[in-house]
C-alpha cells in the first residue's frame, strides 16, 4: 500500500521578482480610521487605529511588532491581509503594488495569516484535512490533490496525518490546533506569513514547541514572517528586526538586539523595563510607566506619548516627531530626544551621531 | 469517542471522514426521548398519509342515532362526534390537513426567513437595517393576532391560512438566522477563508451555511408545534378549514359543545395537537443537543 508514491501537488509560490535587495513587503503610509458614531446628535468621531504606518520587510527576515493592547498591531495585520478596507496607504508586495500590479487574489497566495484564537479560526464542522485543503481548492486544486497536500503539510507541522486528518478541531489540543492553522496558512505556498499573536494563547511549553516549529518551517520553506506579539521575550527570540507601536503609530524600529540594548524611545524603554525579571535581586521597584494609553478617539497632539512621558517638554505636545534614522544599521525612532538638533534638552547636538 | 481511521497516507487519499451529519445522526439515534418522539410522529404521519388504505369508516358519514358515543363503543373505538361520525377516522383524516397547515408554513418560512436573515447577516450595513427593521414591524404584533389579522384580511380557506402562518413565521426565523449569521461571520475561520482568497459564495457554502442552518433548523422545528396550534386556532375561529372537513382545530371547535356530554371524546383532537406539538418540541431539543458535537 505504500508502493504508490504520487508526487504531492503544490501551488507554485509567487515568483521572486526583485531579488534579495527588494523588500518582500513595503507598507507606505498605511492608515485606518474607524468612525465612531456619537449619540443621535453628537458629531461622529474617528478612532485612529493605524495612523501613517510605514515599514518594509526584507526577504527571509522576521519582523516583530510589539505594543500594548489596542495599539493597532492586529489592525495592521488585518489591513495587510485586506480583511478590512484601509483609508489610505499602499501595500507593495515584492515590488508590485497591491490593487494595481498585483491582484488581491495573487496577494493572498503570497501572504497568509495565522490567527491568535486557534479554535475560532477553524471551522468546527470541517475536519482538519478539509480545513487545510480549502485554500488550495479555492485556488483551483482538485479535491484529491488538495487533501494529499493537506496530509503532507500535517506531517510538516508535526502532526501524524493518519491520526489527525479526519479529526474535528474540538478533538485536538490547543497547540495541535495552532499547528493545523499554520499548516492551513502554508497550504497556499505563501512567501510571507503574518503571525498575529499566534503563540500567545498557548501555554509556555507548547508555545516553545510551536516557536521552534516556526523557525524550522521558515528554514524549510524559505518563509518571511511578520510576527505580532505582546510578549517581548518571544519577539526577541524569533525576530530579526522589531517595530514598536504606540496608539497606531510606529515609535521605534530597528534590529532587535539594538532596540533591546539601546532603546531610543522612552516608550520602548518603559516597555522593556516592564518585562518581569526572573532574578529576585533585579526586581522592578518603580512602575516604568504610569497611566493607561490615552483614548485613540482623541489622541494627544504632537507626540502621542507625551502625556505619559517623563521627559516631555513643551515641543513634544506641539508637533509630531518623525520616524528618524539614528544609526547606520537602520535603527529609527520617533522621539525628539533621539533626533539630533531637534531642540529637546536631551537631544544629541546636530551633526553628531 | 474519537475513532481513528487507519487510512494509508498515500494509497487511499480522499477517504472521507465520517461527516458531520452522520455524527449527529448517530447521536440522535442514541437519545431515547428523541427516538420515541420520532416514532410517534412517524406513526401519525404514516397513518395520515395512508388513511384511505386503513379500512376506516367514512369520516364524513354521520348518523343521528349514534351521536357522541363514548370511547370504546363497539365499531367506534374512539367514539363518535356530535354528528355521529367515527372519531378514529376523523382524527386520522384530520391529521392530513392539520399536519399540512402545521408544517408547510414552517417550511416556507424557513426558506424565506433563512434567505433574508443570512443575507442580512452576511452583507450587513444598510441592507441589514432595511431587512431587519421591516421584519421588526411584523415582529411587533403578537403572532396569534397577526395570524388572525392576515387570515381575516385574506379570507377563510386552507391556502390563505397557510399564507398567513408563513407571514407570521418569516420574521421570527429571519431574526434567528440574522443573529446566528452575524455571529458566524465574525468568526476567525471566516476571516481565514477570506484571507485564502475565497469568494463570498464559496465562504457562504463551505463555512457559513453548515454553521448557520443547524441552529435555524432547530428553531424552525420548534415552530411546527406553534404552527399547529395557531392553525387549530384559525380553524377554531372559522378562518381556516370549513366544516365538514376533518381538521383537529376545527373538530375541537365543533366538539366544544359536547364537553359536558362526553368530555373524553371532545378532548381527543386536543390530545392529538398536544401529542404532535410536544413530540416536535422534544425532537427539536434532542436535535439541538445532538448537533452540539463539542460535548
Amino acid at each position: 500500500m505504500n508502493d504508490i508514491v504520487e508526487p504531492i501537488d503544490k501551488l507554485e509560490p509567487l515568483k521572486d521578482i526583485g531579488g534579495v535587495a527588494q523588500p518582500l513587503l513595503q507598507v507606505v503610509s498605511l492608515t485606518k480610521h474607524f468612525p465612531v458614531r456619537g449619540g443621535l446628535f453628537a458629531p461622529s468621531k474617528t478612532v485612529r487605529a493605524v495612523d501613517d504606518v510605514s515599514f518594509a520587510i526584507s526577504k527571509g527576515e522576521t519582523v516583530g511588532i510589539v505594543g500594548e493592547s489596542g495599539c493597532g498591531k492586529s489592525t495592521t495585520a488585518r489591513l495587510l491581509m485586506h480583511l478590512m478596507p484601509r483609508n489610505s496607504g499602499d501595500i507593495i508586495y515584492d515590488g508590485r503594488t497591491v490593487g494595481r500590479e498585483l491582484s488581491l487574489r495573487e496577494l493572498r497566495r503570497g501572504m497568509q495569516m495565522v490567527f491568535q484564537d486557534s479554535y475560532a479560526s477553524l471551522n468546527p464542522r470541517l475536519t482538519i484535512e478539509e480545513s487545510i485543503a480549502f485554500g488550495p481548492k479555492v485556488h483551483g486544486m482538485a479535491d484529491k490533490a488538495a487533501r494529499l497536500l493537506a496530509r503532507e503539510l500535517l506531517g510538516k507541522v508535526g502532526l501524524r496525518p493518519e491520526t489527525f486528518a479526519n479529526r474535528y478541531p474540538h478533538e485536538v489540543s490547543g497547540g495541535q490546533r495552532q499547528r493545523v492553522n499554520i499548516a492551513r496558512a502554508l497550504a497556499l505556498s505563501p512567501r510571507l506569513v503574518i503571525l498575529d499573536e499566534a503563540v500567545s494563547a498557548l501555554d509556555k511549553s507548547v508555545e516553545a514547541q510551536v516557536l521552534n516549529l516556526l523557525v524550522d518551517l521558515k528554514r524549510e520553506f524559505g518563509l518571511t514572517y511578520l510576527f505580532i506579539s505582546h510578549d517581548l521575550n518571544v519577539v526577541r527570540y524569533i525576530s530579526d528586526r522589531v517595530l514598536v507601536m504606540y496608539l497606531g503609530e510606529v515609535v521605534e524600529l530597528g534590529p532587535v538586539d539594538e532596540v533591546w540594548d539601546g532603546p531610543a524611545h522612552p516608550y520602548t524603554r518603559a516597555l522593556l523595563a516592564a518585562m518581569p525579571s526572573s532574578d529576585p535581586d533585579n526586581r522592578t521597584e518603580t512602575p516604568p510607566i504610569t497611566g493607561d494609553p490615552p483614548n485613540p478617539i482623541d489622541p494627544p497632539s504632537g507626540c502621542r506619548f507625551h502625556t505619559r512621558c517623563p521627559f516631555a517638554e513643551a515641543m513634544c505636545g506641539e508637533a509630531t516627531p518623525k520616524l528618524t534614522e539614528i544609526t547606520v544599521t537602520g535603527h529609527q525612532a520617533a522621539c525628539y530626544m533621539a533626533i539630533p538638533g531637534s531642540g529637546h534638552s536631551k537631544a544629541p547636538a546636530a551633526g553628531v551621531q | 469517542m474519537t475513532v481513528m481511521t487507519d487510512t494509508a497516507l498515500q494509497a487511499a487519499p480522499a477517504t472521507k471522514a465520517r461527516g458531520y451529519w452522520a455524527t449527529v445522526g448517530r447521536r440522535i439515534v442514541r437519545d431515547k426521548v428523541s427516538m420515541a418522539c420520532a416514532f410517534i410522529l412517524l406513526l401519525i404521519f404514516l397513518a395520515a398519509i395512508f388513511a384511505p388504505y386503513l379500512h376506516l369508516a367514512d369520516p364524513y358519514q354521520g348518523s343521528m342515532i349514534r351521536r357522541l358515543r363514548a370511547i370504546g363503543t363497539p365499531n367506534y373505538p374512539l367514539g363518535t362526534d356530535e354528528l355521529g361520525r367515527d372519531m378514529l377516522a376523523r382524527l386520522i383524516y384530520g391529521g392530513r390537513l392539520s399536519l399540512l397547515i402545521g408544517i408547510l408554513p414552517v417550511i416556507l418560512a424557513f426558506i424565506i426567513g433563512t434567505g433574508l436573515g443570512v443575507v442580512a447577516g452576511y452583507v450587513g450595513g444598510k441592507l441589514n437595517t432595511a431587512i431587519m427593521r421591516t421584519v421588526d414591524v411584523f415582529y411587533a404584533f403578537p403572532s396569534v393576532l397577526l395570524a388572525i389579522a392576515i387570515s381575516g384580511a385574506l379570507g377563510a380557506g386552507i391556502v390563505n391560512s397557510i399564507v398567513s402562518l408563513t407571514i407570521v413565521f418569516v420574521p421570527q426565523i429571519t431574526r434567528v438566522a440574522e443573529s446566528v449569521t452575524t455571529g458566524v461571520r465574525n468568526m476567525d475561520y471566516v476571516e481565514a477563508a477570506r484571507a485564502s482568497g475565497a469568494n463570498a459564495f464559496t465562504i457562504m457554502r463551505v463555512h457559513m451555511l453548515g454553521n448557520v442552518l443547524g441552529s435555524i433548523f432547530v428553531y424552525a422545528t420548534g415552530l411546527i408545534s406553534v404552527s399547529m396550534i395557531l392553525a387549530a386556532g384559525l380553524s377554531f375561529l372559522g378562518l381556516g378549514t370549513k366544516p365538514p372537513e376533518p381538521e383537529w382545530g376545527l373538530m375541537l371547535n365543533t366538539l366544544r359543545t359536547a364537553i359536558y356530554v362526553n368530555p373524553w371524546v371532545a378532548a381527543l383532537p386536543g390530545v392529538m395537537i398536544f401529542a404532535v406539538s410536544i413530540c416536535f418540541n422534544l425532537l427539536s431539543d434532542g436535535m439541538r443537543s445532538a448537533m452540539d458535537i463539542r460535548n
